[in-house]
C-alpha cells in the first residue's frame, strides 16, 4: 500500500465504516421487525404452536432435518412437509409415532421418540403455522 | 517466549487439539452415517453425531482463540498477564463444562438432557450450533466474562498495540453477540433472525476481526516487517470485513419470512465479502515477499500463508459460489451449503488456530522460536495432507450439491428427497475417503509434538530473529 495512504485513514475507515454500517443494521432490524407480522401470521401462534416449536427444539429435530433451509442436510426439508403430506395434520403424526425403534437395516431412519398424543398434535400444528410463513416462495418445489 | 504468563497458554492450545481430533472422529462417524443409514443407529443418531461434531469444533476453536489471546497480549502489552491463576482456572471450569456437556449429549437423548438441564425455565436449547444446554451457555457467559476481565486489564494497563485492541474488540463483540442465544421467542421467523446474530455475525464479523490480529500477530513475528505497515494493513481489512459482513447478513434474510429488501442488501454486500479475505491473501503473501528475516519456523509460516489462501477460498470464493440470491433460491440448504461451511471453517479459523499453535509452541515448549527440522516436516506434511483431503471434501460435496439442486429442484419431474441422496451416494463415498485421508493428516500434526531432535535458534540469513 503505498505511503500516502496512512495508518490513521485506515482506522478512520474502519471506525467510521463500521459504525456507519452498524447503524444502518439496526435500522434495518427496526423496520424488518415492524413489517414481520404481515408475514409470519404470528394471529396464528397459539399455545399449541409454542408447544410444537418446543417439542421440535427438545428432540433436536434440526440436527437431520432443515426447517426452511436451514439445519441439517440429512433429512427431508420440513416447512413444507405440511404441503407434501396433503396438507393432512394426521399424515404427519402417523409419520412420526411409526417409525421404527430399531431403524431399518442399512437405511437412514428417524428415531422413536415416543411423543404424547399432545406433543404429536403440536408438533404437527407448528409444522402447519411454519408452512403458511410468506417466505418469499422458497423452496422452489414440493420436494423441498 | 517473554513473560511467563504466555505458559497458560499452552494447556489452552493442548486441548484444542484434542477436542479436534474428537470432532473429526464425529465427522468421521456422520460421512458413514451419510452413506450407511444405520450405522451406530439408534445408540448414535445423526443428529447427535452432528451435536457432537459441530460443538466440539466450536469449542476447540475457542480454546484457540483464548490460547492465542494469553500467548499474544502480554507480548503486544509488554507486561505480564493480570491473572495467570484466573486463566488457569477459566480452563478447567471450561473443559470440564464441555466435556460433561458432550458426554450428556452421548449418554442420554437430547429430550432427556433438556428435561434435567432444566430447559423449561429458559428454553435455548434444539437450535442449530446452539444445542449447548442452557446451564452451560451460561457457564460460557461467565468464562467469557473472566477472560475479557483478564485480557483487558492486561490490554489498558499496557501498550496499546493496534493487534491487541482489535482482538479485543472482536473477543468482545463474541462474547456480547454471544447474548442473543438466549432470545429464543415462540415465534420461529424473530428466532431464526436473530439466531443470525450469534451465528453470522460470529462467523463473517466479530471472529474476522479475531483472525486478522492473530494473523498480523504472526506475521509481525515471521517477517520482522515493520509492525507500522502491518497495522495499516490490518485496519483497511477489518474495515472491509465489517463494511461488508454486517449487511451482508441479509444473504441468511432471503428465505425465512423476511421482507424481499434483503435479497437485494444481503446480494449486494455479501458479493463483497470475498474482498476482505482477498486482501488477507495480498496482504500475507507481500509481508513474506518483503520479510526481513527468515524465520527458522518454516511450518509457522507455511501455515499463515495457508490460512491466507484458504479462507479466501473456503469464505470467499465458495460463499459467493451461492450467495447471490436468484442462485440460492435453488441451493439453499443442500450440499453445496454443506461443501462451503467445510473450507470455509478450515480455512479461516482451524488454519488461524494452528498457525498460532505452530508459533507459539516452540516458544512454549522448549523457549526457542522453532521446533527441529524432523517436526517442522512432519507438521508440514500434516498441513498439506489436511488442506488437500478439506478440498478435495469440499470438490465432492459441491458435486453432491449440484446434483441435488439439478434432481431435487430443477428438473421437469423433480425428484424426493430420500431418492436423490441414494443415486448422490457415490459422492459420499468419495468424501468419507477424504475423510479419512485429512484424519491421517491430522495424526501426524498430533504426531508431529512427538517428534525428538533439537529444537532450532538460530537463523539463516541476514537479521537474527529475536521472537
Amino acid at each position: 500500500m503505498s505511503d500516502s495512504f496512512t495508518k490513521s485513514m485506515a482506522r478512520n475507515i474502519y471506525l467510521g465504516g463500521s459504525v456507519f454500517f452498524i447503524l444502518l443494521f439496526l435500522v434495518l432490524t427496526f423496520d424488518t421487525v415492524r413489517t414481520l407480522p404481515k408475514r409470519d401470521h404470528r394471529e396464528n401462534i397459539t399455545p399449541q404452536v409454542a408447544l410444537g416449536k418446543k417439542v421440535w427444539e427438545d428432540n433436536n429435530c434440526v440436527g437431520c432435518h432443515t426447517l426452511m433451509g436451514e439445519g441439517a442436510y440429512y433429512a427431508p426439508e420440513l416447512a413444507n412437509v405440511y404441503d407434501r403430506f396433503g396438507k393432512n395434520k394426521d399424515v404427519i403424526k402417523m409419520f412420526i409415532a411409526t417409525r421404527p425403534k430399531e431403524g431399518v437395516p442399512g437405511r437412514r431412519s428417524m428415531p422413536q421418540f415416543n411423543l404424547s398424543e399432545q406433543e404429536l398434535d403440536a408438533v404437527a400444528e407448528f409444522l402447519k403455522w411454519t408452512s403458511e410463513i410468506d417466505d418469499a416462495n422458497w423452496p422452489p418445489n414440493i420436494q423441498g | 517466549m517473554q513473560y511467563q504468563s504466555q505458559a497458560v497458554a499452552k494447556p489452552y492450545f493442548i486441548a484444542a487439539i484434542g477436542l479436534f481430533v474428537g470432532q473429526i472422529l464425529f465427522g468421521l462417524i456422520l460421512g458413514l452415517q451419510y452413506v450407511m443409514g444405520d450405522f451406530l443407529f439408534p445408540e448414535i443418531p445423526f443428529n447427535v453425531s452432528r451435536m457432537v461434531h459441530t460443538n466440539l469444533l466450536i469449542v476447540w476453536l475457542l480454546f484457540g482463540f483464548m490460547g492465542a489471546t494469553y500467548y499474544l497480549v502480554p507480548e503486544e502489552a509488554e507486561r505480564e498477564l493480570y491473572s495467570p491463576k484466573l486463566a488457569l482456572a477459566l480452563f478447567w471450569i471450561f473443559l470440564v463444562a464441555g466435556a460433561l456437556t458432550i458426554v450428556g449429549y452421548l449418554a442420554v437423548p437430547y429430550a432427556t438432557l433438556a428435561e434435567i438441564t432444566g430447559n423449561e425455565l429458559l428454553p435455548t436449547m434444539g437450535r442449530e450450533f446452539l444445542e449447548q444446554p442452557t446451564i452451560t451457555k451460561v457457564g460460557i457467559v461467565v468464562v467469557a466474562l473472566g477472560f475479557l476481565f483478564n485480557v483487558g486489564v492486561t490490554v489498558l494497563a499496557g501498550r496499546k498495540t493496534v493487534v491487541n485492541i482489535v482482538l479485543l474488540t472482536g473477543l468482545t463483540g463474541l462474547a456480547l453477540l454471544f447474548l442473543f442465544s438466549f432470545y429464543n421467542p415462540a415465534n420461529l421467523v424473530l428466532d431464526k433472525m436473530f439466531w443470525w446474530w450469534v451465528v453470522h455475525l460470529w462467523v463473517e464479523g466479530v471472529w474476522e476481526l479475531i483472525l486478522a490480529s492473530i494473523l498480523a500477530f504472526v506475521l509481525i513475528k515471521v517477517t520482522g516487517v515493520d509492525r507500522e505497515v502491518i497495522e495499516k494493513w490490518l485496519y483497511v481489512i477489518i474495515a472491509m470485513a465489517l463494511i461488508t459482513g454486517i449487511i451482508g447478513t441479509g444473504h441468511h434474510y432471503y428465505w425465512i419470512g423476511l421482507p424481499e429488501y434483503w435479497q437485494w442488501l444481503g446480494s449486494v454486500f455479501s458479493a463483497l465479502e470475498p474482498i476482505p479475505f482477498f486482501m488477507m491473501t495480498v496482504f500475507a503473501f507481500n509481508m513474506i515477499n518483503k520479510r526481513r528475516r527468515d524465520h527458522p519456523n518454516k511450518a509457522a509460516v507455511l501455515w499463515a500463508m495457508g490460512t491466507a489462501v484458504m479462507a479466501f477460498l473456503g469464505a470467499g470464493v465458495w460463499g459467493f459460489l451461492h450467495t447471490l440470491s436468484p442462485v440460492n433460491y435453488y441451493t439453499h440448504g443442500s450440499q453445496i451449503t454443506a461443501a462451503h461451511g467445510h473450507l470455509a471453517f478450515y480455512g479461516a479459523y482451524v488454519l488461524i488456530v494452528l498457525t498460532m499453535i505452530s508459533y507459539a509452541m516452540p516458544h512454549l515448549r522448549f523457549r526457542q522460536p522453532a521446533a527441529s527440522a524432523r517436526a517442522q516436516l512432519m507438521e508440514m506434511w500434516s498441513f498439506w495432507l489436511m488442506t488437500i483431503a478439506m478440498i478435495s471434501i469440499t470438490l465432492f460435496l459441491t458435486a453432491a450439491g449440484i446434483l441435488q439442486v439439478w434432481m431435487q429442484r430443477m428438473g421437469e419431474e423433480p425428484l424426493p428427497f430420500m431418492v436423490v441422496q441414494e443415486k448422490i451416494a457415490l459422492f459420499y463415498w468419495m468424501r468419507e475417503v477424504s475423510g479419512l485421508i485429512f484424519f491421517v493428516g491430522l495424526m501426524l500434526y498430533v504426531g508431529s509434538f512427538f517428534v525428538k531432535g533439537e529444537a532450532r535458534e538460530s537463523v539463516g540469513s541476514a537479521k537474527p530473529a529475536t521472537a
